[in-house]
């Protein structure tokens, strides 16, 4: 059942008990067992709600910032990504094979925001070698759902 | 021109599916739940090998029978999946969907008068086929209280000495129903004795959510009788790519061979090189969307408990077949008042042969928004129908 339960409510946070056991042919109680288990052993992290900014009145810049920094003795890259991690405007950290170390989605009011950051905060960590900033102009598709996309049913109404 | 035109094929009875088409789709606002092909789009995958087979310029004919890979991939996958093992050079026709695998493969065995056994409720082309392959078809009515599985004293009771072929339709359009392996054991026998050939149409043998599915061509005896036929249209959502196959021995397959080399001369080269992406690399595709529907098979059994309606609950296909005598309306008669007073299509079941007359097809080939907001319409009518006393 977790597979299956987990792949549900990736898709839709919003399923609620009894939906997901009829959906899934198992008991309310057990759906309730078993999503406090994955809460617990922390596979779940969290329920957001996936948003499009762009179709709000809300302004809101968001870059992804490749950084190449040197290792801590010890540490590997775990310090470094946690002074990162620790400022609330950076949205996530990833540690990333190829030409450069970690990968830092921010998000940001205005692009003079951004670019604060990053001149001030993030280029100026001892461990920092070198930075490059892509803002993204349009977001496509995020988290497997592709925005703007509300397709007709061609399907012919009745088939046999 | 005044000649008279074929009698066999003017004598053929429009499809039931065909009156009821016409209605819905002049009704814009309505939910459908009538269809009978998946809602997903084909893996991109897939259709990327289509696309890719296209810009290579393969777009030639290929080998009547099909291309020797696909040929190969559809061994390989029906030894992985069922444990049965074809030859690919010798005992597997490409066709164009399973439609013309039941058409051509009803024509390699008939002889005129020959009697063919054909199950309903069950998919509308069996009975026409039969007929245009000079067949006298034999129509068994499945029961509700069999879950509409075929039984050994149904099937006996249908076989005299002209009987030929036996149309096996599991799992079943429209009931959903399925053959589990005890219940294939149990009239195998039966048509090992009376020495007679099983079209085995397997099309939905994917979907099944009750174990795995059972073909009857890996029962001891049976292949060697059994054309299997199968195809991409709702295992991989692959209807308009038109293609399906069918194995069989040798000697069936070379006859039937013929007639397509005659009638098709191939199934179109563009499917046949996406398909044999799909049998590589859809296996996990095939599961996520069985998963699905799976889950929309339990939503909707559910509301129907919930509404207290009668249905056996079904394990195959994306179908389940509600039982609505309760109401005291003929199948039409629910569905056109459903349709005009909640504006929801669903196929009378009639449509599949006249067992099917007090039932409902309703299609689960839908996303579950969909579906619920069709079964709160269902609830309401249920109820205002119970209410005013029918």
């Amino acid at each position: 059942m977790r597979d299956e339960l987990l792949n549900l409510i990736e898709k839709n946070s919003r399923l609620g008990l009894k939906e997901l056991a009829v959906l899934l042919g198992v008991n309310e109680i057990d759906v309730a067992n078993e999503l406090a288990k994955l809460e617990q052993e922390g596979v779940i992290c969290g329920y957001h709600t996936l948003i499009n900014w762009d179709k709000t009145d809300i302004e809101k810049v968001t870059a992804l910032i490749e950084v190449k920094v040197t290792p801590q003795r010890g540490q590997g890259f775990d310090k470094i990504a946690e002074r990162i991690y620790n400022y609330p405007e950076v949205k996530s950290v990833y540690l990333i094979s190829g030409g450069f170390d970690l990968l830092v989605t921010l998000e940001e009011k205005s692009l003079k925001e951004i670019a604060n950051f990053v001149s001030d905060k993030l280029s100026t960590l001892d461990s920092v070698l070198s930075t490059a900033t892509h803002f993204i102009l349009k977001k496509y598709k995020d988290h497997g759902t592709v925005f703007d996309k509300k397709r007709e049913d061609e399907r012919e109404v009745i088939s046999p | 021109m005044t000649k008279p035109l074929s009698k066999a094929v003017e004598e053929l009875k429009p499809s039931g599916i065909r009156k009821f088409f016409d209605i819905v789709s002049e009704m814009k606002d309505a939910i459908s739940l009538g269809v009978g092909e998946p809602d997903f789009d084909t893996p991109w995958h897939i259709r990327d090998e289509g696309i890719f087979a296209l810009e290579k310029g393969k777009t030639f004919y290929t080998s009547n029978a099909g291309l020797k890979e696909l040929r190969e991939e559809i061994c390989n996958y029906l030894k992985r999946r069922q444990g049965i093992e074809y030859n690919p050079l010798k005992e597997v026709l490409v066709t164009v969907g399973g439609s013309e695998a039941i058409d051509i493969g009803l024509r390699a065995l008939i002889n005129p008068g020959e009697e063919v056994i054909i199950p309903q409720p069950s998919y509308v082309s069996y009975e026409p086929c039969a007929v245009l392959a000079g067949a006298k078809p034999v129509i068994i009515n499945l029961k509700a209280e069999n879950e509409f599985r075929l039984t050994a004293e149904e099937l006996k009771s249908a076989i005299t000495d002209k009987t030929k072929v036996l149309i096996l339709p599991f799992p079943n359009n429209p009931t959903g129903a399925i053959m589990e392996r005890k219940d294939l054991e149990e009239i195998s026998r039966i048509i090992i004795e009376n020495d007679i050939y099983v079209m085995s149409d397997e099309i939905y043998a994917e979907l099944t959510y009750k174990g795995e599915h059972t073909s009857i061509a890996s029962l001891e005896g049976m292949k060697e009788r059994t054309i299997l036929i199968n195809g991409f249209s709702k295992a991989y959502a692959m209807t308009g790519w038109r293609l399906g196959y069918a194995c069989a021995a040798e000697s069936i397959i070379k006859q039937m061979t013929k007639i397509h080399q005659f009638a098709i001369m191939c199934a179109p080269t563009t499917s046949q090189y996406a398909a044999v992406e799909a049998l590589k690399n859809g296996d996990e595709d095939v599961k996520t969307m069985r998963q699905a529907y799976n889950q929309r098979r339990r939503f909707l059994m559910n509301a129907f408990r919930e509404m207290g309606l009668d249905c056996f609950e079904p394990y195959g296909a994306f179908y389940v077949f509600p039982c609505i005598k309760e109401f005291g309306m003929t199948s039409e008669e629910f569905a056109m008042r459903f349709l005009e007073e909640e504006k929801v299509a669903v196929v009378p079941g009639n449509a599949f042969g006249e067992s099917g007359e007090g039932f409902l097809r309703i299609s689960y080939a839908y996303s579950l928004e969909n579906l619920k907001v069709a079964m709160d319409r269902f609830k309401r009518f249920v109820e205002r129908l119970r209410n005013s006393g029918i």
